[in-house]
């Protein structure tokens, strides 16, 4: 019988069939942070339950922590039970924990998979929807909420409905300006925001074959936003040579036997799939949010759409007419960083745009790398002097303005260029107005101080 | 957890699409260790600026202020996992949303916490009918046991649930000990796995 990827993923490590009908799919890993593991822990020692595999668990602190150079433990007063609360439970369960001032403390769907803790072909398991990152090594994440986490902490399952499957061919090539980032909010425009429900993606296609690893993170960081539970690339060659020599992978022999395995890990050719979906990102322009979720997507050129009565409020919300151009309106502020854009990639993009250029005028700018690890390298290169000699914010790793949980928020009425994931009402502060779209067009809406088709600075374009 | 019985309360309707869990539990009251679930249900959409009710949020209105039941769109819950998007829920007294649909996180979060997730989304004439019957008086009964929705006209909406997902709710099962009941199929696999692929057992380096 033919298989897709997933399948092959999820038999291989379906443990068996509950009484309740459900899946029972073991967890090769689980990474929980700060907001939501106290709550966890102390269900489990209300109940006298223990941490199963402590040595598969890990935990980041991310969601809290201030991300203000020399930040400690209270310098955002309202993570400190929560960062004190996880280390201390996690340490007295023995599991590692990715520590303020450690090498690896990050975003987990960032540190993850730059240690090689994560792999392709793996299941991991995360209390937050965007465990679906770790596609973009050809591993299965897994998003979940505080009862779950509770479970896999005690089972090292999750139990599961199978979900349907879903192929997203990308098909032609991305012109210059245009990144994995624009590609994925096209799609989620395209499928709307229930248009993955019940299904695991697998996307594919030469657009997604010839992105880099870290593009393909951002590609699959947003799958959730289309209502997907999770997806994947397949991995490939260019994986394998990414995770190489990573401080968790498998060394030796062990490593031969898993490059083996992984060499296996496609879709077989006749495989079936309950949708099957074909994008083509030839002509594909640089896009931008206009409203309030992340469906609401148009080419930066293009006029505002009217959305109809449904779509009033966002556009009250957001502070636009329909019919008019996001070209040229003023931004407050810029946020580079969060899951999706944070790795060196991206901040290697920005820095070549940015370098001998100022952030505008009354535009407040700031970059956040995605771990202590992608900073360290952003500094070894020499990054962070371009980013504050044009006038950005560098900071520490963290969720940072993201999760607008760690005290790093925009103000009532302020617009945002965000490098992020979700441009929710109030996501990012109490009435702030976040316009979603890449590192390099944040990077343009900066030096410019209005939403810019970044591609007029590249000296080509429209 | 309790299992669940019949709830009987009026029905507040909120019918918008795509209500993410940011509006249900608006992050700016989760930096707080022990929040107000209840208090903080809608928080950003319930209150003003200033702090207090906006008279024209649903549930501030006199007759829905009780409500147990929530009636909305399409797509209910999406965007974050945050399972406090279910607690403020039934922290301030529902106990069953009636929607033309869940995401499928949140809907697997309300499983784990006794609140019932009813779709009539498959057959929109039921959903519309259900709507048309919500004037804020008269109470709705659900009826897990019987798999419907009694409306205070005596019109009876049949919904789904699978068999699994009835019994477990039904009887309050603790969904860690159902999973527990295979430990040792779980331990066998994993020696399995530890000598067929050491890789995914074993992490170097930590």
């Amino acid at each position: 019988m033919s298989l897709t990827l997933i399948d092959k993923i999820w038999n291989a490590h379906l443990i068996g069939t509950r009484a309740d009908g459900r899946d029972l799919v073991y967890m090769d890993r689980l990474v929980l942070h700060e907001l939501h593991a106290p709550h966890a822990f102390s269900r489990l020692a209300a109940t006298g339950r223990t941490v199963r595999r402590p040595d598969l668990v890990f935990a980041a602190l991310d969601h809290t922590v201030a991300t203000q150079p020399g930040r400690d433990d209270t310098t955002n007063p309202a993570g400190t039970d929560f960062i004190r609360a996880t280390r201390e439970e996690s340490r007295n369960r023995g599991i590692s924990v990715f520590d303020l001032g450690q090498d690896w403390q990050g975003i987990s769907h960032v540190v993850a998979p730059e240690l090689g803790m994560v792999l392709p072909g793996a299941t991991h398991a995360v209390p937050d929807s965007h465990a679906c990152t770790v596609g973009g090594i050809g591993a299965l994440g897994f998003g979940c909420g505080t009862t779950e986490l509770e479970h896999v902490m005690a089972t090292q399952v999750m139990a599961l409905k199978r979900p349907k499957q879903m192929r997203i061919s990308l098909e032609g090539s991305l012109s210059p300006g245009v990144s994995a980032k624009d590609v994925v909010l096209h799609v989620i425009s395209r499928l709307g925001l229930s248009g993955g429900r019940g299904h695991m993606v697998e996307f594919a296609g030469p657009v997604a074959r010839a992105m880099s690893v870290e593009a393909r993170f951002t590609l699959c960081n947003m799958i959730i936003e289309m209502g997907a539970r999770s997806g994947l690339v397949a991995p490939d060659e260019a994986v394998f040579a990414w995770l190489d020599g990573r401080r968790m992978m498998p060394t030796g022999e062990a490593l031969e036997l898993a490059l083996r395995t992984w060499r296996t890990l496609a879709s077989d050719p006749d495989a079936r799939f309950d949708q099957d979906i074909s994008i083509d990102c030839t002509n594909l322009a640089p896009q931008i949010t206009w409203g309030t979720d992340p469906s609401q997507v148009i080419g930066v050129g293009d006029a505002v759409p009217d959305p109809g009565e449904a779509g009033q409020r966002a556009l009250t919300y957001m502070g636009l007419q329909p019919g008019m151009t996001l070209e040229g309106l003023p931004v407050d502020r810029v946020f580079i960083g969060s899951c999706t854009n944070s790795r060196i990639t991206d901040l290697r993009e920005v820095a070549a745009l940015v370098r001998g250029r100022k952030v505008a005028d009354g535009v407040r700018a700031i970059v956040v790398p995605g771990s202590s690890a992608v900073k360290r390298q952003a500094e070894a290169e020499g990054l962070d002097a371009i980013f504050e000699a044009a006038g950005f914010a560098w900071h520490e790793s963290g969720c940072s303005l993201c999760a607008g949980a760690n005290g790093d928020e925009a103000g009532r009425g302020e617009r945002v260029v965000a490098t992020s994931n979700r441009n929710f009402e109030n996501r990012q502060g109490p009435g702030a107005r976040t316009h979603l779209a890449s590192p390099a067009m944040a990077a343009a809406a900066a030096l410019t101080g209005t939403i810019t088709d970044v591609r007029r600075l590249l000296g080509g374009g429209s | 957890m309790q299992g669940f019985t019949t709830v009987t309360g009026t029905a507040a309707p909120l019918l918008l699409d795509d209500i993410n869990t940011d509006q249900i539990a608006p992050g700016v009251y989760l930096r707080h260790f022990r929040p107000d679930y209840a208090a903080l249900l809608f928080g950003l959409r319930r209150y003003k600026p200033d702090g207090s009710d906006d008279p024209g949020f649903v549930l501030n209105q006199p007759q829905y202020r009780q409500a147990r039941i929530l009636v909305t769109g399409a797509n209910f819950g999406c965007g974050s996992s945050r399972e406090q998007a279910v607690w403020a829920m039934t922290a301030f007294g529902i106990g069953c949303i009636v929607a033309r649909g869940f995401a499928d996180i949140y809907r697997e979060n309300c499983l784990k916490n006794g609140l019932l997730p009813v779709v009539l989304g498959e057959a929109m004439p039921a959903f519309e009918a259900l709507v048309t019957r919500i004037d804020g008086s008269a109470p709705f009964t659900v009826s897990l046991e019987e798999r419907h929705i009694l409306a205070p006209d005596g019109t009876r909406f049949d919904f789904a649930i699978s068999d699994g997902e009835r019994h477990a709710l039904l009887h309050g099962l603790d969904d860690i000990g159902l999973t527990l009941e295979l430990a040792d199929t779980i331990a066998a696999w994993e020696a399995q796995i530890s000598a067929t692929a050491p890789w995914q057992q074993n992490i170097p380096g930590k």
